[in-house]
């Protein structure tokens, strides 16, 4: 029972994690109408840029989040302007291809950076806590913490901000929202901008338990997409529920059955829910 | 399509040519022909992915995991169960078609940004089995000692020259065979359905099972060009099914230009000469390769081969134009003959 709780909470960390970088995607994916393969190199770059703060510069630790943050929201931004934008008339393999090209680009220049080399990143939280019996991490518990925090300004910032609105409002209908005068273009650049903001907050978060590698976002990257799939691409529910749903099904798998099947089991979770319903859990009408 | 005249069927056999005649030259670089040799294995993969994206429009990114899956079939049965190549690659094909069928019957369910997410995650199901199934794969230690197509006593393979062919007159059949498919209805059912699968539906192709099939020709491709391989290589790990293998074969496809009959080819073989161009920069190389990518899918969206094709567009449109004009002058003008000239300019440049 211990180890159950035990568990629980580490699903519930990885859930939040998951979470705030699938939120990213699919909004981008609700906007611009792009797979970005791109975000987990995003990730990456977002957990190596609060590495660089902390340990090069040495800020402390949630600034060093907070600037790496800022920086990846202005990358963002760089990534739609200059990848997606001349693209936004192409067919949809074409972003794919592009999300691909960049998605090496990062890869090959975080290694030129810092090398191919493991790093570990050194957490000021240190410590741990008794709940139920069981020994969680203060870590993770920041990491649950921050998640829902993050998550309630973010609802808070698209259903009452005016640039919030903007999204949502481009999300729902891109003509429409051009007719009101929103600008579909700056839209663009805040999302992607904003994605990988949020996906940063999730990297600096995870950073301090897994190490750093140029090529730590791939299975991040795919078990995202598996996320966003299954909640529905562009469905924000439906990436909150995934994620919190394969994070979960991950640990209890690989702490019952095997490590390898954890690995697996969002691939496995995916097929077997695409099979009964190919537009995922809570899709909503896409319009093309 | 009068045969010979036309400059894509010569560019293809130029293509074909040169590359028949690479043995003569780097015969006795056995580094050089094996990279070759390679790249046509690739090729032979790329070429399937060619079918599923370039004719249906669909992006299938399991291309990976079927070349692995035909990796490994040839290089266990060869080696731990000690099977001839030619009866483990029967048994590859067999089981690439199986596997992408059935994964097809799934898959095909969704489309567009699905499908390509969707097959991503079949290719990395594949990739995790043979990384983790240790016991039957070895995992990460990989497989050694692939065998040699065997000659039946006439032929020997293990020579590079020798290989080089084989494989070569393996891709020679499967660009016959995308050639075949482009002119045969089949081909037009499945460029109809690229065009709009709401159209192709409602004028009576039947567009699940044609996607089906082309699913399932794409993987047997796939697993073709990994079966042959493991055998040129000699030996196999789990990088050979892994997701970067079907993004380096997308980037194949896409310098050489998609649903072309040469692209392919000569996509793989330009893009395995950068990578062997940036060899020393090793993993830095993709500094100079991602921006190239992206470039090209905005620049150049339809790849070498696309855009000289559309070089041969223009000339035989300005061809016709003059053509239709003179004639036009010849039949001392009539008013409405000059219309008719520009009616018709008018139509080849909306098509």
């Amino acid at each position: 029972m211990t180890l159950f709780i035990q568990q629980l909470f580490n699903g519930f960390a990885l859930g939040g994690v998951y979470c705030l970088a699938a939120i990213g995607l699919t909004l981008v994916f609700g906007v611009l109408r792009i797979p970005n393969l791109a975000h987990g190199s995003l990730y990456m770059l977002g957990a190596y840029v609060t590495y660089f703060f902390l340990t090069t510069v040495g800020v402390p630790y949630v600034a060093a989040i907070g600037i790496a943050a800022l920086v990846l929201f202005c990358l963002g931004i760089l990534l739609e302007r200059l990848v997606f934008r001349p693209l936004q008339n192409s067919p949809h393999t074409h972003h794919m291809i592009a999300a691909i090209g960049a998605m090496f680009f990062f890869q090959a220049v975080a290694q030129a950076i810092w090398g191919a080399d493991f790093r570990r990143m050194e957490t000021p939280i240190s410590g741990s806590l008794h709940i139920l019996g069981a020994e969680i991490s203060a870590q993770r518990i920041v990491i649950i913490v921050t998640a829902v925090v993050v998550l309630a300004l973010l609802t808070w910032f698209i259903k009452r901000s005016i640039h919030g609105q903007t999204i949502e409002a481009t999300e729902q209908d891109r003509t429409g929202a051009a007719l009101v005068g929103i600008n579909p273009s700056m839209v663009a650049m805040l999302t992607l901008g904003l994605s990988a903001l949020l996906v940063t907050i999730a990297a600096g978060l995870v950073a301090p338990i897994n190490l750093l590698s140029p090529t730590m976002g791939d299975s991040l990257n795919l078990k995202v997409f598996a996320i966003i799939i299954l909640g529905g691409l562009g469905s924000l529910p439906g990436a909150i529920v995934g994620s919190f749903v394969l994070a979960i099904a991950e640990t209890m798998t690989s702490t019952y059955i095997s490590s390898a099947v954890g690995e697996v089991i969002a691939f496995v979770v995916l097929v077997a829910v695409l099979a009964i319903k190919p537009t995922g859990l809570f899709s909503k009408a896409v319009q093309r | 399509m009068n045969g010979l005249k036309n400059p894509r069927v010569i560019g293809t056999l130029v293509v074909l040519l040169l590359l028949a005649l690479t043995p003569v030259v780097f015969g006795n670089e056995n580094y050089i022909m094996r990279v070759v040799t390679v790249g046509l294995c690739s090729a032979i993969a790329v070429y399937g992915m060619n079918i599923i994206l370039g004719f249906t429009g669909q992006l299938s990114l399991a291309q990976g995991g079927f070349f692995g899956i035909g990796a490994y079939a040839v290089g266990l049965l060869t080696t731990d169960y000690d099977w001839s190549f030619w009866s483990a690659f029967a048994a590859a094909v067999v089981g690439t078609a199986v596997i992408g069928y059935l994964s097809g019957l799934i898959a095909l369910r969704t489309k567009d940004e699905y499908f390509a997410i969707f097959t991503m995650a079949i290719g990395f199901i594949i990739y995790l089995t043979i990384s983790r199934w240790e016991s039957v794969t070895h995992a990460h230690s990989g497989v050694n000692n692939v065998k040699f197509p065997e000659g039946g006593g006439i032929l020997d393979f293990s020579t590079p020259t020798a290989m080089f062919y084989l494989v070569f007159v393996v891709l020679l059949v499967t660009v016959y065979i995308t050639f075949a498919i482009r002119r045969s209805s089949v081909g037009r059912t499945l460029l109809t359905i690229r065009t709009s699968e709401d159209l192709a539906d409602a004028i009576g192709v039947s567009v699940g099972m044609s996607k089906q099939l082309a699913f399932a020709a794409s993987a047997v491709l796939g697993g073709v060009g990994g079966a042959f391989y493991a055998t040129v290589v000699g030996f196999i790990g789990p990088d050979a099914a892994s997701v970067d293998k079907t993004f380096e074969f997308l980037m194949f496809i896409l310098v050489g230009g998609m649903g072309t009959v040469a692209g392919p080819l000569v996509g793989s073989m330009i893009v395995t000469y950068l990578f062997e161009f940036f060899q020393d920069f090793q993993a830095y190389r993709f500094i100079v390769l991602g921006p190239i990518i992206i470039a090209l899918v905005i620049f150049a969206p339809r790849g070498i081969v696309g855009y000289l094709g559309g070089f041969v567009d223009k000339r035989n449109r300005k061809k016709r134009v003059e053509a239709a004009r003179s004639e036009a002058n010849s039949k001392s003008s009539a008013p409405h003959d000059t219309t008719d000239a520009s009616a018709s300019t008018h139509a080849e440049r909306t098509k």
